[in-house]
């Protein structure tokens, strides 16, 4: 039911881990749904350096966190803001219908913990 | 690769005596039982040997026993077929939070059309209680239905106990046993059932066969209309081959149950044992003993979610299942496990192993090498196990 791309980054999920003293976490989801994704950011200038991300969830759930932190490395912060859900699935060559909306939420994640390094930012501004 | 079947409560393989013996009725013996001639004959006396078959594994008459086209056809049978008849007597159905769906969304069904229906939970162990059955009786109850062994945590309920209140209040008593033929010994007599649903598929029998027994002079109104087949209770015609198997695999059973049961008891013990003692923070979902299926395994693993799980041990060549949304096909996790008081959480991280004839010690012992190290790998990854990572380095 998965495409091999998803089957792929579920075994060898990239970029798994914390980051300690992020500059920006992101997390969405909850338990009860059955999935929880958290990002941390690095970044430098308008840059991320680096991210990594924790999830709890089925295959889609793992597979669409570790696509999105392999597109957003390198990029502005600008440029990851319009990563949608759906490009990240696009990325993993699909996700089975049922999975497009409940599992497919990285991106989410991701701008979750663009907006937690901005407002950390602007406070510290 | 090497490949572990270990889900047989989903299906089983068909025994190769059931599948040889059916072949014979696919391309020689291929006649319509409705047909008078030698053709007609020879599979009418065949389906009439597993009818045969498949009443004397549950105690019953042939006469007493209807052909389905499986558990669900016949689950709606007795449920819509009886209260055709049964509601001008009341509309009060029984049943509990732990039916197969075959069963729950028809009473949902018939809730939603002029019936009224009580749902009886379960304890924390699946298991139901017989007083709060009596409680939930009413003067206009007419219809009871209760599952024999519960297809997921493998609790098997006090089906005597209800029948015979069922029988005290003059209630129509229906049993899916399912799960429970070829497993434990039914007697539909001593257990007071009135109508109980088994099927092939899950007793090394083929898929798309099923039976009901209906005890004399309970009426079943048909839900299939047509040429008046199985006493104009179920038309159409008769699945032979498929009927035939079922009845050698009823009959196969019956012979191996005790034997199958001490093998099962075995596997299922040192699985459970064996998980328990090698992953931390496991709970085993269902009962212990006697009140659980020989060939059920049901453990909740905690930080972690059930498809994951699933989608790693099946790279293994490891064939199970679970109780989690992504598995159920909705957004919630298993019913089952949620009537038992599971939170979602722990529900989602669900895995069920069922066990068969053919597995063996050395199969269980390749899932308890491959188990703990599939879980470590996604705890890691997981961020509900922070804080006992974090516990864990402090101390």
């Amino acid at each position: 039911m998965y495409s091999e791309k998803v089957m792929d980054h579920f075994t060898n999920p990239r970029n798994v881990g914390e980051i300690e003293n992020p500059d920006g976490v992101g997390e969405v989801g909850n338990a009860k749904c059955g999935d929880i994704m958290r990002i941390y950011l690095d970044v430098e200038g308008d840059i991320i350096k680096d991210v990594k991300f924790k999830t709890f969830g089925c295959g889609a759930a793992v597979a669409t966190s570790s696509m999105v932190t392999e597109m957003v490395k390198g990029k502005t912060l600008d440029e990851a803001m319009v990563i949608s859900n759906a490009a990240v699935a696009e990325a993993l060559g699909g996700l089975p219908p049922a999975k497009m909306h409940c599992s497919n939420l990285a991106a989410d994640a991701l701008h979750a913990a663009i907006v937690n390094y901005r407002e950390k930012q602007e406070k510290k501004e | 690769m090497r490949r572990v079947y270990l889900d047989h409560s989903a299906t089983t393989p068909v025994d190769s005596e059931v599948a040889t013996l059916m072949m014979t009725y696919y391309t020689e013996k291929y006649g319509n039982p409705s047909s008078v001639h030698s053709f007609g004959r020879e599979a009418k006396q065949a389906l009439e040997e597993a009818r045969n078959q498949v009443a004397e594994l549950i105690r019953a008459t042939p006469q007493e026993i209807i052909f389905t086209s499986g558990g669900t056809e016949a689950d709606n049978l007795a449920i819509l077929g009886t209260v055709e008849t049964l509601r001008k007597k009341g509309k009060h159905i029984i049943t509990s939070a732990v039916e197969h769906h075959a069963v729950l969304e028809t009473c949902e069904y018939l809730a939603k059309n002029g019936f009224e229906l009580t749902v009886i939970p379960v304890d924390e162990e699946g298991l139901l209680s017989v007083e709060d059955i009596r409680k939930a009786i009413r003067p206009d109850t007419i219809l009871m239905s209760v599952m024999h062994a519960n297809n997921e945590v493998g609790s098997i309920q006090p089906i005597a106990e209800i029948g015979k209140l069922a029988k005290e209040h003059g209630i129509t008593f229906h049993v899916d046993a399912v799960q429970s033929l070829g497993k434990l010994p039914i007697d539909v007599n001593e257990m007071n059932v009135d109508l109980l649903t088994v099927s092939g598929h899950k007793i090394y029998g083929p898929k798309g066969v099923g039976a009901l027994y209906v005890r004399k002079g309970i009426r079943v109104v048909p839900l299939v209309h047509g040429g008046g087949q199985e006493k104009r209770r179920r038309s159409g015609t008769e699945n032979t081959p498929g009927i035939i198997g079922f009845g050698k695999a009823c009959q196969l059973a019956g012979q191996r149950m005790a034997e199958d049961a001490r093998h099962e008891t075995k596997l299922r013990d040192k699985l459970i044992n064996g998980i328990l003692q090698r992953i931390e923070y496991v709970k085993v979902n269902g009962p212990s003993g006697e009140k659980r299926l020989p060939n059920n395994v049901n453990v909740s693993i905690r930080f972690v979610e059930g498809e994951s799980l699933l989608l790693s041990l099946d790279m293994l060549g490891i064939a199970a299942s679970s109780g989690s949304a992504c598995t159920s096909g909705s957004l919630d996790p298993s019913h089952v496990l949620l009537a038992m008081g599971l939170v979602h959480e722990i529900a989602h991280g669900s895995l069920r192993f069922s066990l068969g004839r053919q597995n063996t010690e050395e199969e269980i012992d390749y899932v308890l090498d491959q188990l703990p190290k599939i879980v470590e790998r996604l705890r890691m990854m997981s961020p509900l196990y922070d804080q006992v990572l974090r516990i864990k380095q402090a101390q």
